[in-house]
């Protein structure tokens, strides 16, 4: 037992070097590029940002700021920050808001520059939007890539889960005409895979990884065979309806944030639902503390009488579960048909923001939203005048994911016996 | 080595209720650990006193003489078959029809669905395996070299999946997942391309230069995986997801744009024809006949076998892929062995790119890349992370995948290849689960199940 101590400590030694400035370097080589490409290559003049919809109830003035000289205080602030942190520690808790700041600072850089490139202004408020219904299938797979994983069963079927639902909810809601009863389908197709998933990991002690990549080669087999079959024959299967925008009533009409958080289609509502109910659940409740007990040490949860593999069967169905309404959003939420291979690996990324938010709900919804907001920048981006290549501009959201997890991240931990099958002694 | 590591691991969880340390997760299901490092792989305990088995064609007589784990893998394979028969039935109309009318005539029912079934398979294993037709005709005076092509053709589909599959298999080895076959491919065939058409280089040379440089190309992207990891301890599934998708980006600008790799006067996402010295020469026939690219395959997969089986390096390797605490307290660089694993992996992505694009005589397109990074972690998984079971899993694949197309073809498109598709992930799951097999064919459980080549997040 000495030894394992010994290792320990060995594995938790001070960062190394490279890890201690990381953030610092990251940080300046950050407000460097504000500072000599987005600042140097502004146009001379304002960006100008519209804070309202076209057509909004309440027209709120439109924002104008000047390009270059945003850009170079951007990165200045950056720049400071950065030597901060390199000569100073900090707390944990500066630590975060330094990080938040940099990233600001680079996001009001990005967006002068683009800005500044058109007379037309840049809609923030359609910017945001989009951010958070592209984040959408994101934070529903990483819950429930997080809801296996907390209970110790690698999740990697996240992506045939959203196919499954996907392809479910399309056809039953076409079928039968019911939007409803579509996602009701959409969900429990991804709990079909999540009990594939169950059964063979936890009964079969197949490995996880192999189980997981081998789950969605299937889902996608045979949602593409089943599209042959059935849909691309008869259009009935594939009417493309999808659910209308709902807008809550008062809190909608706020402006910004009202268009933006208070009126999406109902997955939006979903999505926060599930947000606050597996936060809350899993970090302050019985069977919260329950999970993460199986998840970190099975054997111990088991000799106070936990029963390992049914937690385990729980939470891997209501990971399927959730995965399958984050499917379902991708047809009847947002575009209505299904179309082969409609996920197109969306749910490798939720499977990455599950990690990049190390485990957690709240990181998790984190990083999927940096993903979204970059994915829809990129787009936005686009179509102004940047002189960039759409193509180039395509990689911002991973290229950006890449920076925050080896610049700001760093080393995650994942639950201690996730991944390894429990059998009882 | 290998063999005291276990003895210094603490047993399974349930001997251990002290060991809480999270970071030392290694040992805590008491799977991973001892069997990565098992140099047998039917996961018995291994007697410290008994010696290492000799490697070289030992390879070949363990998987013989692994009676239990080869009657699983071939029953594996049935189970799969017989599921894909079902899909074959559910495609086809007729059959469908007979089974409405199974009560009043049932004898028709079957036998249309036998006919059904056995005549895909049929026409799967002539079209990949070999045509008995060819044979005869070859007796009558037709060509010889005919009876051989399925045969030839399979291995040449096969040929980059053996190489994304070594790829993958050799960074799982280390502990590290590579979901990055895909960039890593593109890296390679981008550099290959570009050496291809830009440069001008006598004969021999030029294919040389090209497949170096194919291999550079990858091992760069998978460097920097590597690398991240080691420097910042950026998690791999990460960077590898999101580099496929920035090479993808790479890989159309690239192509869109003229002065890069855009065929002149093309719209579309095409590079130009490789120059005719880059070719890998052919062996058989012309493409899709195999070529010399399976031979690299093929080579690539004994040089693997020999780094991980023989070398200083890949003991290393097996080492961190075991337990990276035990190889750090034992002095091995967790992080170099982590930058040369992603390296090495990244290097015979890039290969696989080169068999592709300097052997089939085709033009880089946006699509070449395929499914070529995907397919590398089932063939990986279904060779068990071993370099001579990629090479089977490999021409599996290569076969259903040659079959698949001919059956489509023959079938006029009612049974479509997706199929063996399914069919491809069907194997994989019911050769990772013993315990199924055994209980669908009344098997007696004899020796443990499948030994882990993947392991958790946390190495």
């Amino acid at each position: 037992m000495e030894r394992v101590t010994a290792i320990t400590t060995a594995v938790r030694a001070p960062l190394s070097p490279g890890r201690r400035y990381a953030a610092a370097i990251t940080f300046i080589a950050l407000g460097l590029v504000d500072i000599m490409l987005l600042g140097f290559f502004s146009h001379r003049g304002d960006a100008i940002f519209a804070l309202s919809l076209p057509g909004a109830g309440t027209q709120l003035p439109s924002l104008h700021a000047p390009a270059a000289l945003t850009c170079y205080v951007a990165g200045g602030i950056s720049i400071a920050l950065g030597l901060l942190r390199a000569f100073v520690e900090v707390s944990r808790r500066t630590k975060r808001l330094t990080i938040a700041i940099v990233l600001l600072c680079f996001l009001i850089a990005v967006l002068c520059w683009s800005g500044s490139a058109t007379t037309t202004p840049l809609n923030v408020v359609s910017l945001l939007q989009g951010s958070i219904e592209a984040s959408i299938p994101l934070i529903l797979g990483a819950l429930s890539g997080l809801l296996c994983e907390r209970s110790g069963v690698i999740n990697i079927a996240i992506e045939g889960q959203f196919l499954a639902g996907a392809f479910a909810s399309a056809i039953v809601a076409s079928a039968f005409g019911g939007l409803w009863l579509g996602l009701v389908a959409g969900s429990l197709a991804g709990g079909f895979i999540g009990l594939l998933l169950a059964v063979f990991a936890i009964t079969f002690l197949v490995d996880q990884i192999i189980l997981g990549v081998v789950l969605d080669v299937l889902a996608l087999g045979l949602t593409n065979y089943l599209f042959d079959r059935l849909m691309a024959q008869n259009p009935n299967y594939n009417t493309g309806i999808s659910f209308s925008s709902i807008k809550i009533p008062v809190l909608g009409d706020i402006p910004i944030i009202g268009p933006v958080f208070f009126n999406g289609p109902i997955f939006l509502y979903i999505t926060y639902g599930m947000i606050i109910v597996i936060q809350v659940a899993l970090f302050h409740s019985r069977w919260g503390l329950r999970v993460r007990a199986v998840g970190e040490h099975p054997a111990a949860a088991d000799t106070v009488g936990i029963k390992v593999l049914w937690i385990r069967y729980r939470n891997v169905l209501l990971g399927g579960l959730v995965a399958g309404i984050g499917g379902a959003y991708l047809t009847i939420g947002s575009v209505g048909s299904f179309n082969p291979d409609i996920s197109s690996g969306l749910g490798f990324i939720a499977l990455a923001a599950m990690i990049f938010g190390r485990w957690t709900p709240m990181g998790s919804v984190a990083a999927a939203l940096l993903f979204g907001f970059s994915e829809q920048l990129a787009y936005v981006m686009s179509t102004l005048n940047v002189p960039l290549p759409p193509t180039i501009l395509n990689m911002a959201p991973y290229v950006a994911t890449i920076i925050a997890v080896a610049g700001l991240v760093g080393k995650v931990r994942a639950p201690a016996a996730d991944g390894k099958p429990y059998v009882k002694a | 080595m290998s063999e005291q590591m276990p003895a210094a691991e603490p047993g399974p969880a349930d001997s251990a209720p002290a060991d809480s340390a999270p970071a030392h997760s290694a040992p805590a299901g008491g799977v991973s650990a001892d069997t990565v490092t098992a140099t047998t792989p039917d996961g018995a305990p291994k007697t410290p006193g008994g010696g290492r088995r000799r490697f070289s064609a030992g390879l070949i007589i363990e998987a013989i003489t692994q009676g239990s784990s080869t009657v699983i893998t071939i029953l594996a394979i049935f189970l799969a078959l017989v599921v894909g028969g079902l899909l074959i039935v559910f495609s086809n109309p007729t059959v469908l029809n007979d089974w409405n009318h199974f009560f009043s005539d049932p004898g028709v029912a079957l036998t249309q669905t036998w006919q059904a079934i056995s005549f895909a398979y049929t026409q799967m294993f002539e079209g990949a395996i070999l045509n008995p037709a060819t044979v005869s005709a070859a007796f009558h005076g037709g060509s010889i070299a005919a009876i051989f092509y399925p045969l030839s053709e399979t291995c040449a589909k096969g040929t980059p999946l053996i190489l994304t599959g070594l790829s993958v298999a050799l960074a799982f080895r280390a502990g590290l997942f590579n979901i990055g076959a895909a960039a890593q491919w593109i890296g390679g065939a981008v550099v290959a391309v570009w050496l291809g058409f830009g440069v001008s280089l006598p004969p021999v040379i030029h294919v040389i230069v090209c497949v170096i440089g194919a291999f550079v190309g990858g091992a760069v992207i998978g460097w920097f995986v590597g690398l991240l990891k080691a420097k910042t301890g950026a998690h791999e599934v990460i960077v590898t997801i999101m580099l496929n998708y920035v090479m993808y980006s790479l890989l159309s600008y690239l192509l869109s744009t003229p002065t890069a790799l855009q065929e002149p006067g093309q719209s579309n996402q095409i590079a130009p024809f490789i120059d005719a010295n880059a070719n890998l020469p052919h062996v058989g026939g012309p493409p899709p006949q195999a070529g010399v690219g399976f031979l690299i395959a093929v080579g690539a997969a004994a040089g693997v076998a020999w780094l991980l089986s023989r070398s200083t390096v890949g003991f290393q390797f097996r080492t961190v892929g075991a337990s990276p605490s035990a190889a750090k307290n034992a002095g091995i660089s967790v992080e170099r062995v982590w930058i040369w694993a992603m390296l090495i992996a990244g290097g015979l992505a890039g290969l696989a790119a080169s068999t592709v694009v300097q052997g089939t005589n085709t033009q880089l397109t946006f699509n070449s890349y395929g499914t070529y990074g995907t397919d590398g972690i089932t063939v990986a998984l279904l060779g068990r992370a071993r370099p001579f079971g990629v090479v089977l899993a490999g021409l599996l694949f290569g076969a259903l995948q040659v079959g698949g197309s001919y059956v489509e073809a023959a079938t006029l498109g009612q049974v479509p290849a997706d199929i063996f598709q399914v069919l491809e992930g069907l194997i994989v799951l019911f050769v990772a689960a013993p315990p199924l097999v055994r209980m669908v064919f009344r098997l007696r459980s004899a020796k443990g199940g499948m030994e882990a080549v993947a392991k958790g997040w946390n190495g």
